[in-house]
Formats: structure tokens, sequence, C-alpha cells
């Protein structure tokens, strides 16, 4: 048998020409907390509606704790909860009603299925709302109400679609929270996401697609390892000493420093914290003023375009971006 | 065998006919605790008959029979029928924009039968169909309808409607799971049901058309039905056209009802 929670090969869809997700492969160990990161339309939820049997599999194969999705889709969702994208949850009944009605479809009694409705409304601090209706819900009070119906049979696997777009920062944090309560009582969650923080928060390990492909699978450390922990970025004073700055920072760093002319701006990756005095002093000591200094923490695009070579929102390109990809994720293998 | 693996679940092949019963029941009452907040869903089958009933029968009742009276026994079927088609392509519309919306996917993740998100509003609509019915009748009572079946053959008639528009109902929920969008489903509904409420009995003796029309209205199952409601409401009696009627409606849900079912499914 298996401890794999859900083992894909090969997943294809395609929605007419566009190949939605190209041959992608899984493998989420049972426990584990695995997070699917991308932009906007590079398959993740595709895929996930995949795995959770609410879209056809056109090539390829998925298993659920060794279930096969296509051929036992029922079985399937015995073992699944599905929190959507769009909360999937009724817009014209109360939170206690939409619960109800789920547990019921689950095969509880009446007095069960009211049980179950209190304790989770409970669980996820909607007690007072409970009997309001859901239109009058703000967007992470549905997004909570969503995750409590998924998890109404205790099913072993959830996917999580996005948990936290369009959430404000406060509800996202709740919304974290909630995620890692779940995941210390031994859920395994499959989650997408389009932000590096909220993989790197919660997910053990992500996979990083694009154009319906993975480019790269690691830990969310291996990631950034792969962009440099953070960037340095110096705003110059006089765009003129573009050349020479860069120039400068390239040499005392032993790396290239791309650079934003239009903006007068120079960023460089860190190894270390020291590498920023080391870059801060080059540049004193070739004359060059700065006017602003800043230490990002790499973003998702940056993760892009070092995985990718192109950035997250760019067109398909397979020809250039493939090879590329190819290339660093051996490098990422080779680096675990 | 790990002992994760060991304590997943026992898992259940499929649904069992019980379950997928009381699937169907717990569909309806959720479609019927929709209908009580959503009053809007009972103008149509209230303004339809308050205002179609008098419109075509002081309109067309002195062209068609020689007085209002006397049109009554001809119209009344007709409406009933026309009234129970208009609401079940309703039915087909309000399930298109149901399933646009995210519930929809958790039905579909859930391990529940396929029917029964699709079942449960077409019984719930039954009372939307009953509605029509009633006021339909009530109406025709109050200019002068009085049908000589009684209150047996009227209460028969009436729920022939019924059942009619029930079964009817599966043919707009089929073409509620292919449609892409509620306005298609919509205006592809309206350019079927107007030729075949038209294109029958329902309005006029089929006698006073053109031999080539009169052809299509014989076959028109529409037509077959208005004459069994005529023959039950005006005559009490029970005669071939209420087997041919029934017959047909048995066909179309046998027929629509997998077809609905599989459309559902290919959505996925």
């Amino acid at each position: 048998m298996t401890d794999l929670a859900v083992e894909a090969q090969g997943l294809v869809k395609k929605f007419g020409e566009l190949r939605a997700v190209d041959g992608i492969d899984l493998q989420v160990h049972a426990g584990e907390v695995y997070g699917v990161l991308g932009p906007n339309g590079a398959g993740k939820t595709t895929t996930l509606s995949m795995l959770a049997t609410l879209l056809r599999i056109d090539a390829g194969s998925a298993r659920i704790f060794g279930v096969d999705v296509h051929h036992e889709p029922h079985k399937v969702r015995q073992l699944i909860g599905l929190t959507g994208q769009y909360a999937s949850v009724d817009e014209k009944l109360t939170a206690r009603e939409n619960l109800v009605l789920f547990a019921r479809i689950h095969g509880q009694r009446k007095q069960q299925a009211r049980e179950t409705a209190a304790d989770l409304l409970e669980r996820f601090g909607l007690t007072d709302a409970g009997d309001r209706l859901l239109e009058k819900f703000s967007g992470g009070m549905r997004r909570r109400l969503d995750l409590a119906a998924s998890l109404i049979s205790s099913p072993p696997l959830i996917f999580l679609d996005e948990p936290t777009t369009g959430l404000d920062p406060r509800t996202r944090g709740q919304m974290w929270d909630t995620i890692r309560d779940l995941v210390r009582q031994g859920s395994t969650i499959l989650l997408t996401t389009q932000y590096l923080d909220e993989a790197d928060q919660l997910a053990d390990r992500i996979a990083v697609i694009d154009h319906g492909r993975k480019v790269a699978e690691g830990t969310s450390g291996e990631l950034k390892a792969s962009v440099g922990r953070s960037t340095l970025a110096v705003r110059l004073a006089d765009p003129a000493d573009m050349d020479a700055a860069a120039r400068a920072v390239a040499t005392v760093l032993g790396r290239p420093a791309s650079r934003t002319p239009e903006a007068a701006r120079l960023t460089v990756p860190l190894e270390r914290a020291d590498d920023a005095a080391e870059a801060l002093i080059a540049l004193r000591r070739s004359g060059i003023s700065v006017q602003e200094v800043k230490v990002e923490e790499p973003t998702l695009d940056e993760v892009f375009l070092a995985l990718t070579g192109s950035p997250a929102s760019d067109e398909p390109d397979h020809a250039s971006t493939g090879p590329a990809a190819s290339g660093q994720l051996d490098e990422m293998e080779i680096s675990r | 065998m790990t002992t994760l693996t060991a304590a997943l679940p026992e898992l259940r092949a499929r649904v069992s006919p019980r379950e997928t019963l009381r699937q169907i029941l717990l569909m309806t009452g959720r479609a019927l605790q929709k209908m009580r907040r959503n009053p809007e869903q009972f103008f149509d089958v209230t303004l339809q008959p308050l205002l179609f009933t008098p419109m075509f029968g002081y309109i067309f009742g002195g062209a068609v029979a020689g007085g209002v009276s006397k049109y009554l026994p001809l119209l009344i079927p007709g409406i009933l029928v026309q009234t129970a088609l208009t609401s079940c392509m309703a039915t087909g519309v309000t399930l298109r924009e149901d399933m646009e919306k995210g519930v929809f996917d958790r039905f579909k993740s859930l391990p529940m039968s396929r029917v029964a998100p699709l079942a449960g509003p077409a019984v719930a609509d039954t009372v939307r169909y009953a509605i029509a019915t009633t006021l339909t009748i009530l109406v025709g009572l109050a200019m002068g309808y009085r049908p000589g079946g009684g209150v047996v053959g009227v209460v028969a008639a009436g729920l022939l409607v019924v059942v009619t528009a029930w079964s009817l109902s599966w043919v707009f929920t089929f073409l509620g799971t292919m449609m892409k969008s509620a306005q298609g489903l919509q205006g592809i509904s309206m350019m079927v049901l107007f030729p075949l409420t038209f294109l029958s009995n329902a309005y006029v003796p089929a006698s006073t058309l053109p031999d080539w029309l009169q052809a299509f209205v014989k076959v028109n199952p529409v037509s077959h039905v208005v004459s069994a409601l005529r023959s039950l409401a005006n005559h009490g009696t029970v005669n071939s056209e209420v087997g041919w009627a029934l017959l047909a409606c048995a066909i179309v849900v046998a027929v629509f009802v997998p077809l609905a079912v599989r459309g559902y499914r290919r959505q996925l």
C-alpha cells in the first residue's frame, strides 16, 4: 500500500486549444501540507478540480489514497473536503442551514446534523452569525464557513483553493491560524496560492507551476535560496551613475546586479545580510550618491524570474521557458 | 499496509437507492426553503393565469366560439398547458442560474447521488405548477366556466397538468445542463414553446386550420394533453387521450432524466 495522499502522473486538461494543465506530476504524503504556487491562470485551480473529481482528467492519472480518481470518483469524494476559490456554499441560506444540509447529505440524521453544525459554527467563531443569510456575510466569514463545510465528514484530505485571495490582512492571519489548527490535528492539506509568503507560512513542500507545468518543487527555503534570501534595492540620485554603480556592486559581490534604468533602480540578490553593507560601501567608495535603500524579501515574481527566465504574467512562450525551467528543476533536485 | 491507510473510512462504491431518495428530498427541501425566501419565483405562476386567462378569453372568445362562456371550456385546458409549459421552462432557467453558483461545486465534490441536485428543484417546483393550475381554474370559474366534469374531473385535470409540467421540466433541466448561460436557455426555450403551444388545439379547434397545419397539430403532444384535459374537466371521462398523455410523460421522463444526469456529469 501507499502512504501517498495524492499521486498524480502526467495530468492534462485541455480547454479547446489551450492546455490549461500540461502534464503535471504531484506526490503529496499523508500528513503533509503541500502548496501549489503560481500566478493567475497557471492551472492551479484546474489541477485541484481534476483531483477533486470536478473536472474530467483528459490524460494522465491521479490517485487519492490509492483510489483512482477517474474510475472511482464516488469513493474519492468520501476521502476529500473541498474549499473552493469562490465559496462553495449557498448564498440564499443561513450559515447553519448550509452546514445542516451538507451534514445531512453526508448521511447524518437531523439531530446529529444540527449538533455538527453547532459545533462547527462554534469552532469557527460563527455562532453569532449562524442564523444570518450568507448574502450578509463578509468575505472572511464566508471562507471560514466554506472551510467548516469541508470538515463535516472529517475527510483525511482537504483541498484549499486560494484560501485567502481577496481577504484583508487580519482575516488572512485568522485563516492561516485555522489552517494550522487543521494541520495539528493531522489532516493532509493540498492548497493553492498565488502568494509566496502564504506557501512559506503554511506549506511543508511547494510546487511552482506556470503555464500548466510544474517548473520547480521543494521547501520554501529551497525555493527562496534559488533567488537569494532577499534583495537589496537602491535608487540612485543620478541615473547617469547606473553603469558605474552596477560595476561596483558586481565587483564586490561577485554577482551581476539587475537594473531598472527608467527608475534609476538597481537590485542585487543577497546571500548574507553582510552583502548589503558591502554593496553600499562599494557605492560610497565610487562616489555614487544613493537616494533610497531597501531590503526586499523575494517576491513570487522574482522566484518566477529565476525559475523560468520570464516574468510570471508573461504570455506562453514554451520555446524559451521550457529548457530554462527544466534546467532549474534539475538544479533544485540536485541541491536537495 | 501502513496504519494511516488502515485508518481510512470504509468506502462505499455507489449511492444506494434509499440514500438517493433521501438526498432528493433534502434537495427538495432546500429548493422550497429558497422559494419561500424569494417570492419573486411565484410572480410568473401568479400573474400569468390572472393576466392571460381573461385576456385570451375576452379577445378570442367572440371570434372563436361566439361568446366568452362558450369559449372557456375550449380555452381553460389550453391555458393550463401553456402556463405549465412556461413555468417548467423557468425550472430549467433557475437551475442553470443555480449551477453557476459555487454551491454546485460542493454538491459535485460530495459523495452524493448525481440526480439529487437536479431532481430536488424539479420536485419542489410542482408547488409552482399547482399554484398556476389552481389560479387558472379559479379565474375561469369567475369568468363563467362551468366544467361538466365536476370537482373530480377538474381535480383530475389539475393533477394531469402538474404531472405533465413535472415531466416536461426534465427537458429544460437537460437543456440547463447543456447550455452555457441562463439567457441562452431562456431564448431557446421560448423558440420551442411558442410554436408548440400555438400550433396546437390549445386556443382554436383544429378543424379550423389548413390541412398541412392540422397534420402537425395532430402529432403535437401538446394537443393530446389539451384534449385529455378537456375530456377530464369538461366531461369527466377518461379517454384514450389521457392514456397517450401519460405515456408521453413517461417517455419524456425515461429519456430526459438520464440525459440530464449525463449532462450534469459531463460538466465535470
